[in-house]
């Protein structure tokens, strides 16, 4: 056992970070939220060339995947950076075509895969729940720019033509819309259900690095803001109080950090919503800090904190929320 | 990143199940903070040592196996997993063998190891001070020259094991006149017994003699007993407080198997309505199994010949108040019953309620997480 990113793995997430850090991201999250997805489109093409979208596809059709652990180590710099649109769900629909291809249904997948791979197209998706929740088909981020919008009933996949209205979520970044219903139906049978089942767990284990990444960005915004803000003549991150938070905050991202590894490593139920738990919780704490210690200037929308401020709570609740995840640990303890 | 084990750590795994499925106390041995169950302890050291398990990590010729990091680990989640006794000679094993690893001489290791691995020295830690707690480089027991050795005085304080142990090691002040108060400062071993060192145990939460107060009224100390060389004791102690708390002393193993033991406690007992409660006993899965791959990643870096730092400062914190939530849901779950002294979960509530004070308050670990890892300045503690 060496559970150590390889050299590899490091370096590519080093070289996603310096891509992502030369990209002016902050301008292209709120021009996306603003109505104007061109800059977030230069950036997916951006991520393809870095290989991130491959990494989802299997290599039949043109990927390198599926690779749990380096799509972890990407979400988590996409996180740092609050890169905007599907991301999640397009590497959950890559993972789904990907599964239903190798259990017999190649056909979605030969369509569709090649140009997700490229980051050509973007895909959204949305897993609707039993018919008796009130919602059973919940919203699909960014259905009104995504190039597919696919939904999983049951055992049936369907291509939706069109959606709802769009809806702002807390994070303006986010766009919500409930996928119109019928469409084309692309495959149907157990096999959707089982791929439908890959296709959750990767994205819920892609939401929590994600959630850790915007957690990480947060607390190294609000460190370097507590080391150079002065009050009462001295740097108010000299204060324990100030301190003692930003060290509970670290400490709840390093333990967080492993889980979301060891899941992607495991791929396994109960390690998948562990992590999920951990990271969401994490990344939302990381936000309540960043707020209170920057005080009245973190409560604005100008500064660019607000970009990861508002994502943190829409990600811990996004592909499993911290209820159903701990649910789901018991439910796989032996 | 890999989390599968080797074929040697896969059989390393299986010999000791096998060995602890045949050897662990059927009925659980009284508590080892009192005079009974420390006997008890101390015996079970002794079978655990005959068949080499005591100290699985040290070299083979102080009674160790020379396993790395990664089999220790697996030892110990085999050992917490079978349900065996707590260890009455860990202050020893953790704290005083790696410093005499690291700094002491091999005459000095040759008398010292082989007795502590089998249970027959039982030793205890003499850090604090009345006065000087967390603020322990202030702390004023003096180790004065003499022939051939040094006479100690001075009042040690919160001495864990010392009311039944045989001896005990800490940093006593050889040089009053140092420029700095972690200067002058020299690292000692003494008999708890020897002329001059007068023990008063001291009952704690719940009575029972878990610590004392060590009286030393010129207690002579041979050269021979001096760890590294003299006015070093504060350098030389800090080259393994990171031992005492991080992985070395709770390990992994200890709290997947009370997770466990949780798990099993809120089928049997839980309200499947309240879901409060069940997501407290989901936090104790989820802590467990964190702290279990921060752990793995710890080692492997460790393995890489990397240095232990403020990082075990993380792994302090987080277990002690893991530690302390997990016994207090256990507590929940069985509602008035949690309340009895003698219940099954009452005397791992106590112990837990001290994991944030001992090894370094947690105040002072975040105030090193927040300097060290974080790079916020000093300021006034």
């Amino acid at each position: 056992m060496s559970f150590l990113p390889t050299d590899e793995q490091r370096a590519f997430a080093r070289s996603l970070d310096a891509m992502l850090c030369a990209s002016d991201t902050p301008a292209a999250v709120r021009a996306w939220a603003g109505g104007d997805p061109g800059p977030g489109r230069a950036l997916w093409g951006r991520l393809a060339e870095a290989g991130v979208w491959a990494l989802a596809v299997p290599e039949a059709y043109d990927g390198v995947g599926p690779l749990p652990v380096e799509l972890a180590h990407a979400f988590v710099e996409l996180g740092r950076h609050a890169v905007p649109g599907p991301v999640v769900e397009t590497v959950a629909t890559a993972v789904l075509l990907g599964e239903l291809a190798r259990l017999g249904e190649p056909g979605p997948a030969k369509r569709l895969l090649p140009g997700l791979a490229s980051g050509e197209w973007t895909a959204t998706l949305a897993i609707a729940g039993p018919e008796s929740e009130r919602h059973p088909v919940p919203y699909a981020l960014d259905a009104d720019r995504a190039d597919a919008v696919l939904v999983v009933r049951g055992e049936e996949l369907w291509r939706a033509h069109g959606h709802g209205p769009v809806e702002v979520s807390a994070d303006p970044a986010r766009r919500l819309a409930r996928p119109a219903p019928g469409g084309e139906l692309l495959a149907e049978g157990t096999a959707v259900a089982v791929a439908a089942g890959h296709a959750r767990r990767l994205a819920t284990l892609a939401t929590a690095a994600q959630s850790l990444g915007v957690g990480r960005a947060l607390l190294d915004r609000t460190v370097a803001y507590a080391r150079q803000r002065t009050q009462f003549g001295t740097p108010i991150g000299a204060f324990q109080a100030v301190k003692h938070r930003l060290a509970d905050t670290l400490l709840a991202l390093e333990f967080a950090g492993p889980l979301v590894f060891g899941a992607a490593v495991t791929s396994a139920e109960g390690d998948v919503a562990a992590a999920k738990v951990a990271a969401g919780e994490a990344g939302y704490a990381a936000a309540r800090t960043a707020l209170q210690i920057h005080g009245a200037v973190g409560y604005t929308e100008e500064l660019d904190l607000s970009l990861w401020l508002r994502k943190a709570r829409p990600l811990r609740d996004a592909w499993g929320d911290p209820a159903a995840c701990r649910a789901a640990v018991l439910g796989a303890c032996s | 990143m890999d989390l599968s084990y080797t074929r040697t750590e896969e059989a390393f795994r299986a010999e000791a199940r096998e060995w602890l499925r045949d050897h662990v106390p059927v009925v659980p041995l009284v508590s080892l903070e009192t005079a009974e169950g420390f006997a008890a302890h101390r015996a079970w050291e002794a079978e655990l040592a005959a068949a080499r398990w005591s100290v699985v990590s040290w070299p083979e010729e102080y009674g160790g196996r020379g396993v790395d990091l990664a089999r220790w680990l697996v030892f110990e989640e085999e050992y917490w997993a079978a349900g065996a006794p707590g260890r009455v000679s860990q202050n020893g094993v953790q704290l005083l063998a790696p410093t005499l690893f690291d700094h002491g001489t091999e005459e000095q290791r040759a008398r010292v190891l082989p007795s502590m691995a089998t249970g027959e020295t039982i030793w205890a830690q003499a850090w604090s001070e009345p006065e000087a707690g967390s603020d322990l480089a202030s702390l004023t027991s003096r180790a004065v020259r003499t022939d051939g050795g040094w006479l100690l005085s001075g009042q040690k304080t919160w001495s864990s094991r010392a009311a039944f142990a045989d001896r005990a090691f800490g940093v006593f002040r050889s040089d009053p006149a140092a420029d700095r108060p972690h200067r002058g400062l020299t690292y000692l071993m003494f008999d708890l017994r020897a002329p001059g060192v007068t023990v008063r145990p001291i009952g704690r939460l719940d009575g029972k003699p878990a610590f004392a107060e060590l009286f030393l009224d010129e207690v002579f100390v041979p050269d021979e007993d001096v760890i590294g060389e003299p006015g070093q004791g504060w350098r030389i102690a800090m080259s393994t407080t990171g031992n005492e708390r991080g992985l070395m002393l709770r390990s992994p193993g200890r709290f997947l198997a009370a997770a466990d033991r949780l798990v099993r406690l809120w089928r049997a007992e839980g309200d499947p309505a309240d879901s409060a409660l069940r997501d407290r006993v989901a936090d104790a899965v989820i802590g467990a199994r964190a702290y279990r791959l921060f752990t793995a990643g710890a080692a492997a870096r460790l393995a890489t010949g990397a240095p232990s730092g403020a990082e075990s400062s993380l792994n302090k914190v987080f277990w002690s108040e893991y530690d302390l939530a997990l016994h207090e849901t256990a507590l929940d779950l069985l509602g008035a019953e949690g309340e009895l002294a003698d219940g099954a979960w009452a005397e791992g509530y106590v112990f837990a309620l001290a994991g944030p004070l001992y090894a370094g308050t947690n105040e002072i670990q975040r105030d090193i997480i927040a300097e060290r890892l974080l790079g916020l300045p000093k300021g006034r503690r």
